[in-house]
C-alpha cells in the first residue's frame, strides 16, 4: 500500500516542479546555513583551542611570594623561600604535577663580534620545551648534564639570532653574555608576539643553575613553570602544590602562603566559552532560516491541499481512507523536507569548505550537524506537513467533490 | 434473493440553527439485484441527499440502510470508505477523473485503495476499459478524451472493483444529446447483459426513460415509484421483456 501512495506523492511533486524546487530551496538554504555556520563556529573554536594549547593549557605558574621585612612588603617574587628543591619535592609528592622548570630571569647584554643586543635571559630546566610547548627549530636544547654542571650553554630566540647573526647559522657559535662566553646549542622555534604584545622570540634560555650562580648569584628562584598531568588536572595540581609547599615552608594554619600558583585555564575556558557561544549563535540564526523553510513547506502544502480538494474528494469517493490521504500528503512534505535536507547538506559542505579555505582555518564538517540536519529536515517535513495532511484527510467527501 | 438496497424509515436532518431542515423523511425503498432505477426530482427535492446516503458518502440521521443485508447506516468515515471501495461504483456529472493521469491509471484508482497488486490492477483496469470500448485509449489523459469518452472511463472506474451497485449522479448532465445517448446505451448494456444494478439520478425524463423503474422524490419524500418492478432481467436472458 505504501509504494503506490509513495508513487502518487512523488508524481504530485513532479507535476509542480518549479513549486516543489522553490519549496525545497527554503530547506536547502536553511540546512546549508546550519551546517556552514556550525562548521565555521567549530573551526573558530578549534583555532582558538590550538592557540591556547600553544600557550600550554595545562601549565601552572608558581611564583615566590612577597618578602616582608619590618612591615615593608617588596612584592611578588621577592621572597627567598622558593628553591629548586621545592620543585623536586613537588614532582615527588604532588601526583597531579607532571613536570616543573624553574624560571629565573635577568636582563643581559649580548655581544657577538661587533654586534650587541640587550635582552632578557631566562634560566630554565630541561623540561621547559615540554611545559611551554616550544621546541628548537635548529640545534638542540641543553641537557640535564648542562643543568647539573651549570654549563655556559644557551638556546637563543629567533629575534636574538636575527639581531646578532644576520644571514648565518648561530648554532655552535660562542656569544658573550655579560662578558661570559656561552656556546649556542640551538635556536628556539619562532613564536611571535604574546597576547600582550611581547616579542616571545626576543629571549635566550640558559640552564637555571647557570643563571642563579653566574648571573644572579642567588640560591632561590623567583618563579617556576609546572605542568599538570592534563588540562583537567590543573585545579588538583594547584591544590597539591600548595599543600607540599606549605608543609616544606613550615607555614602554620591560618598564615598566608609565601607563594602563589596561577593557571591559564581561566583564559582557555573564557576563550572556549566565547567561541562556543558564537557557534550556538551562528547555528541558532541559521536554524531560524531552517524554520522559515519549514513554514514554507507548510504554506505550500496548505495551498496544495486546497487546490487538490476535488482530487481528494475523488480519491475518497472511490475508497481512500483517512490514512491513505494523510500519508499521501505527509509523504509529499517529507520528500520535500528530505530532498531539501540532502541538497542543503551538499551545499553546506561546499560552503564550509570554501569558508575554511577563505579563513585558512581547519576544515571541520560536523557529522553531528550533518546527521542532525538530515533528521531535522525530515522532522520538519513531518511536523509542517502534518497539519495540511490532517486537513486533507478530514475533508468531507461530499464537500470535496462539490469543490470547484 | 435479498435486495441490494433496503432503506427503512430513513431520515436526514440538517441542523442549521434554530429550525432543523428535513432533507429526507420517512424514506422506504427497496432495490433488487439487477434493477435499473432512476431517481427523479427537482433541485432541492432531496434526491442528492438520497444519492449521498445510498453511496455511503453520508449517514442518515435516523433509520436503517441495509446494503446487501449489511447495516451500513452507522458506519464511521473509514468504514464507509471501505464499503464504497468494495461494493459501490460512482459515476458523476463532472466525470471527476484525475487530471494529468492516464485513463488506465484513473481506472486503477479504486484498486490501489483495495490493496490489489500492480500487475493485477492493470489487468483488471484493461478489462474494465474494454467493456466500455476504450481499450485503445488507455494511455490518454482526460484532456485528450472527449466528454463522452471521459464519462466512459469514469464508468470503467466504477466497474473495476466489481461493485454490487453502480450509482450515477446526472451522468449526462455535461454531455450533448448524441453523446448522452451513447453513454446511456453503455449503462443499459451493462444492466441488461451483465445484470449490474444501476441507480441513476437525473432530472431529465428522457434519460430516466432508460431505467426500468422511476422513483420521484419531492420535499424529502418518495412520492411515486412507477415502472415494472417485476421486470428484473436475469443476465442469461438475451431479450428483455421490458
Amino acid at each position: 500500500m505504501l509504494i503506490p501512495v509513495l508513487k502518487i506523492a512523488l508524481r504530485a511533486l513532479a507535476r509542480n516542479k518549479a513549486r516543489s524546487i522553490l519549496t525545497m530551496l527554503g530547506i536547502v538554504i536553511g540546512v546549508a546555513a546550519v551546517i556552514a555556520m556550525v562548521s565555521l563556529g567549530q573551526g573558530a573554536q578549534q583555532q582558538v583551542q590550538q592557540q591556547i594549547a600553544s600557550m600550554g593549557t595545562n601549565m601552572l605558574i608558581l611564583s615566590a611570594g612577597s618578602q616582608n621585612s619590618g612591615g615593608l612588603r617588596s612584592g611578588a617574587g621577592t621572597s627567598t623561600t622558593l628553591t629548586p628543591e621545592d620543585l623536586q619535592a613537588i614532582l615527588r609528592d604532588a601526583p597531579a604535577a607532571a613536570a616543573a622548570s624553574p624560571s629565573a630571569t635577568a636582563s643581559v647584554t649580548l655581544v657577538f663580534g661587533n654586534q650587541n643586543w640587550t635582552t632578557r635571559a631566562e634560566g630554565v630546566g630541561t623540561s621547559y620545551p615540554e611545559i611551554r610547548n616550544r621546541g628548537v627549530s635548529s640545534g638542540d636544547f641543553f641537557t640535564d648534564a648542562d643543568v647539573a654542571g651549570a654549563s655556559r650553554v644557551t638556546v637563543i630566540g629567533q629575534t636574538v639570532a636575527n639581531q646578532l647573526f644576520p644571514g648565518m647559522d648561530p648554532v655552535g657559535q660562542t656569544l658573550r653574555v655579560r662578558n661570559l662566553p656561552f656556546r649556542i646549542a640551538g635556536v628556539l622555534e619562532a613564536k611571535g608576539q604574546s597576547q600582550f604584545g611581547q616579542d616571545q622570540d626576543d629571549t635566550l634560555l640558559i640552564p637555571y643553575t647557570t643563571a642563579m650562580k653566574k648571573l644572579l648569584s642567588t640560591t632561590y628562584i623567583p618563579s617556576a613553570y609546572i605542568s599538570a598531568v592534563s588540562s583537567d588536572a590543573t585545579d588538583t595540581a594547584q591544590q597539591q602544590i600548595a599543600d607540599v609547599l606549605r608543609a616544606r615552608h613550615n607555614i602554620r594554619q591560618g598564615q598566608p602562603d609565601d607563594f602563589t600558583v596561577r593557571n591559564l585555564t581561566d583564559v582557555a575556558n573564557t576563550a572556549e566559552a566565547t567561541t562556543r557561544v558564537m557557534t550556538f549563535l551562528l547555528g541558532g540564526i541559521a536554524a531560524v532560516s531552517l524554520l522559515v523553510g519549514g513554514i514554507g513547506i507548510m504554506n505550500i502544502m496548505l495551498v496544495s491541499v486546497t487546490e487538490r480538494t476535488r482530487e481528494i474528494g475523488i480519491r475518497m469517493a472511490v475508497g481512500a481512507r483517512t490514512k491513505h490521504v494523510q500519508s499521501q500528503f505527509l509523504i509529499e512534505s517529507v520528500v520535500l523536507g528530505l530532498a531539501g535536507g540532502l541538497g542543503g547538506i551538499l551545499l553546506g559542505i561546499l560552503a564550509s569548505f570554501l569558508l575554511s579555505i577563505g579563513f585558512g582555518w581547519p576544515q571541520l564538517i560536523s557529522p553531528v550537524a550533518v546527521a542532525g540536519s538530515a533528521l531535522f529536515s525530515m522532522a520538519i517535513g513531518v511536523f509542517f506537513g502534518y497539519y495540511p495532511a490532517k486537513k486533507a484527510a478530514n475533508l468531507d467527501p461530499i464537500e470535496a467533490l462539490r469543490f470547484e | 434473493m435479498s435486495p441490494v438496497i433496503q432503506l427503512e424509515n430513513i431520515e436526514k436532518v440538517y441542523d442549521t440553527g434554530a429550525v432543523p431542515v428535513y432533507a429526507l423523511r420517512d424514506v422506504n425503498l427497496e432495490i433488487r439485484r439487477g434493477e435499473f432505477v432512476a431517481i427523479m426530482g427537482t433541485s432541492g427535492s432531496g434526491k442528492s441527499t438520497l444519492m449521498n446516503i445510498l453511496g455511503c458518502l453520508d449517514r442518515p440521521t435516523a433509520g436503517r440502510y441495509l446494503l446487501e443485508g449489511m447495516d451500513v447506516s452507522q458506519l464511521d468515515k473509514d468504514q464507509r470508505a471501505i464499503v464504497r471501495n468494495q461494493k459501490l461504483g460512482f459515476v458523476f456529472q463532472g466525470f471527476n477523473l484525475l487530471r494529468r493521469t492516464t485513463a488506465l491509471e484513473n481506472v486503477e484508482l479504486p484498486l490501489i485503495y483495495a490493496g490489489v497488486p500492480a500487475a493485477e490492477r492493470a489487468r483488471r483496469a484493461r478489462v474494465a476499459l474494454s467493456i466500455v470500448g476504450l481499450a485503445h485509449r488507455e494511455d490518454n489523459q482526460p484532456n485528450q478524451l472527449s466528454g463522452g469518452q471521459q464519462q466512459r472511463v469514469a464508468i470503467a472506474r466504477a466497474l473495476v472493483n466489481d461493485p454490487s451497485m453502480l450509482l450515477a449522479d446526472e451522468p449526462t448532465g455535461n454531455l450533448d444529446t448524441q453523446t448522452s445517448i451513447d453513454v446511456m446505451n453503455v449503462f443499459q448494456r451493462l444492466n441488461r447483459e451483465s445484470g449490474i444494478t444501476i441507480v441513476l439520478v437525473t432530472h431529465e425524463p428522457d434519460i430516466a426513460a432508460y431505467a426500468g423503474r422511476i422513483i420521484t422524490v419531492r420535499d424529502g419524500r418518495i412520492v411515486s415509484s412507477t415502472g415494472l418492478q417485476a421486470c428484473v432481467v436475469p443476465p442469461t436472458l438475451e431479450v428483455s421483456p421490458c
